[in-house]
């Protein structure tokens, strides 16, 4: 599975991924109470900063805001038409200084550390009788269940176009949930014969 | 919780990554393009039901936080939840709870029109008002202004709804997990 | 050894087991029947994935009722595909993991991961994503995940149905060469021949019990 994940050395790539996440939810939500032209610009400037103290380019920035673009575009015309321009302008480096430092903690983070930090915050939640070993299987059993769906939507997908049935949603999501469902049973066997969980009656 | 519980939860999870590879297709006249994405949580929680659904979506979008490009486009990571769509996509956790429980609900009766009328109420009116407020909370936009904004995908989700529906009540007959789950 | 006294099983209404007691000590046994004839459901009777609605099954003096942890410890199970039977994305994570479910040391299970991997020449496969994996390679990965609990018994569900020859032979050699109690649930008859004893299923009762070449035989007749 691939992800966003640039490997590197920085002090923003050295901090743990907990930590870095931390910050991410208090400083986005600190985004929130910055208004007017300068505040914003100068939030932008800062986190455009991060970027390049973790060692990253334009071309990253570039291709974290790309999706966002036509929205952002059609955002500040909106609100250039309703508040002006000065509130437009505001707005859009707003959203994309929150986007960015988002997409800074995705960059310089693999995901597998992002992964363990979820875990081990759900830690403390044992106590409340959360099952971190169960939560822990789930995230592999997704993770390996990705490409083994997609090989069978493949299959279905061919086998409805032999029967010109091809395009139909209907006729290839049905199969293939029946096929996962009936797929899912043995897995649990599986699972179980392997020492997991307790037996069934 | 059993195993199966937990497989059938990482199962949803992992379809509504699947549903993300597939080409998103563009409405006529409003021109907003739809994916089939959002239909796992529909179908998670009409095929799982309400606990096991809604924490199928969890999972889902904790692999997405974590980076995975699993959302449609290959999109993926945390700034995806902080951008504007993000009130959409979390929402979903909910949509699959508000599904499930109205299908555990009406489990003996669910036909057609049982089912599309639930994800009609799941998938757009419980997903509209949080993903809209999202909208308007990082855009500035007012609640309006962010409700005119999204009404142009409502088409492509009533699309959706009945294709979930569709399969719901097909797979329903086929492969009852929410009220006999037991193997034959 | 495994003793099944009095057992039968039901599901809901259907009866898939029909009444029987029976003991198993064979090194090599073979469990022949049609599709619905009650093999599969009496191997999962062996390792407490069911328990029967009547009756008892023992495995070295373990009741699976009462003692089902403790019995999967001692009888492994193979399944048929073996995307059913792989949990984890890399292989040398899914080998570890019955082994975590042990709840053995780090340094124990890397080491007895590379054992495993080394005894079914598997080893260069160890940083592979399991999707990547051959039908053949899938299949030796799930006996490879399965013997390294180390299992007294182990049963195979059909371990060659999606094979293509070259792998069938690769996994029957395998089976034949494990040190374990093998049961071998198959419609491949040539996999089964040289084995110590065959039990053959029909319509939920167990119809035969002998030497292979006979089972076969008798399997043959049933079926028309």
């Amino acid at each position: 599975m691939i992800s966003a994940y640039r490997p590197g050395t920085s002090p923003i790539h050295r901090l743990a991924a907990g930590p870095k996440m931390a910050v991410l939810a208090i400083a986005g939500t600190g985004l929130f109470f910055v208004t007017g032209l300068a505040g914003t610009a100068l939030a932008l400037a800062v986190v455009i900063a991060l970027y390049f103290v973790a060692g990253l380019t334009l071309r990253d920035i570039w291709q974290v805001l790309r999706p966002l673009l036509i929205f952002m575009v059609l955002l500040v015309l909106a609100h250039a038409w309703l508040n002006g321009w000065e509130a437009a302008f505001a707005m859009g480096m707003r959203l994309a200084a929150l986007v960015l430092l988002a997409g800074l903690v995705t960059l310089t983070t693999p995901s597998s550390a992002i992964m363990a930090a979820i875990e081990s915050g759900l830690q403390p939640l044992a106590k409340l009788g959360v099952d971190v070993e169960k939560i822990s299987l789930a995230l592999s059993l997704a993770l390996r269940f990705i490409p083994l769906i997609a090989s069978v939507g493949a299959e279905v997908r061919e086998a409805q176009r032999a029967r010109g049935l091809d395009g139909s949603l209907v006729a290839l999501a049905v199969p293939l949930l029946v096929r996962t469902l009936k797929m899912g049973e043995d897995i649990a066997d599986a699972i179980d014969a392997r020492g997991f969980g307790s037996t069934r009656k | 919780m059993n195993t199966k519980d937990i497989v059938f939860i990482a199962l949803f999870a992992a379809l509504t990554a699947a549903l993300g590879v597939f080409p998103p297709f563009t409405l006529p006249i409003v021109g907003v393009p739809i994916t089939a994405q959002s239909m796992g949580a529909m179908l998670a929680g009409s095929v799982l039901g309400a606990k096991r659904g809604s924490l199928a979506l969890a999972l889902f979008l904790v692999l997405v936080a974590a980076g995975l490009p699993l959302l449609a486009g290959g999109r993926g990571g945390f700034a995806v939840f902080a951008g504007p769509g993000g009130g959409f996509l979390v929402s979903w956790i909910l949509v699959a709870f508000v599904v499930g429980l109205l299908c555990e609900r009406f489990w003996r009766n669910l036909g057609f029109f049982q089912a599309l009328g639930i994800n009609i109420l799941g998938g757009i009116l419980v997903l509209y008002p949080i993903g809209i407020a999202w909208i308007s909370l990082t855009t500035g936009l007012s609640y309006f202004e962010a409700a005119a904004g999204s009404l142009g995908f409502i088409p492509g989700d009533l699309i959706k709804a009945a294709i979930a529906a569709t399969v719901a009540v097909t797979v329903r007959k086929s492969y009852p997990l929410i009220e006999a789950p037991r193997r034959a | 050894m495994i003793r099944f006294s009095g057992v039968s099983h039901r599901f809901g209404e259907r009866e898939v087991l029909k009444p029987f007691s029976l003991e198993l000590a064979e090194r090599r046994i073979a469990v022949i029947g049609a599709n619905g004839s009650g093999k599969s459901t009496f191997v999962r009777l062996i390792n407490g994935l069911l328990v029967p609605t009547s009756g008892s099954v023992f495995v070295g003096g373990l009741d699976t009722k009462s003692d089902g942890k403790e019995v999967r410890g001692k009888v492994g199970f193979v399944f048929q595909n073996p995307d059913n039977q792989i949990v984890y994305p890399v292989v040398e994570e899914d080998l570890a993991f019955g082994l975590k479910n042990r709840k053995l040391p780090k340094d124990e299970i890397a080491r007895r991961v590379e054992t495993g991997l080394a005894r079914f020449g598997l080893s260069h496969l160890a940083k592979e994503q399991t999707h990547r994996l051959s039908g053949g390679e899938k299949q030796m990965v799930a006996i490879a995940g399965v013997t390294i609990l180390e299992p007294e018994i182990i049963i195979f569900d059909e371990p060659t149905t999606l094979l293509d020859l070259r792998n069938k032979r690769r996994v029957a050699r395998t089976i034949s060469e494990l040190d374990e109690m093998a049961i071998v649930v198959t419609h491949d008859l040539d996999l089964v021949a040289d084995f110590d004893r065959a039990l053959v299923f029909d319509e939920g009762g167990l119809v035969f019990d002998g030497k292979p070449f006979d089972a076969i035989r008798h399997y043959e007749g049933l079926m028309g």
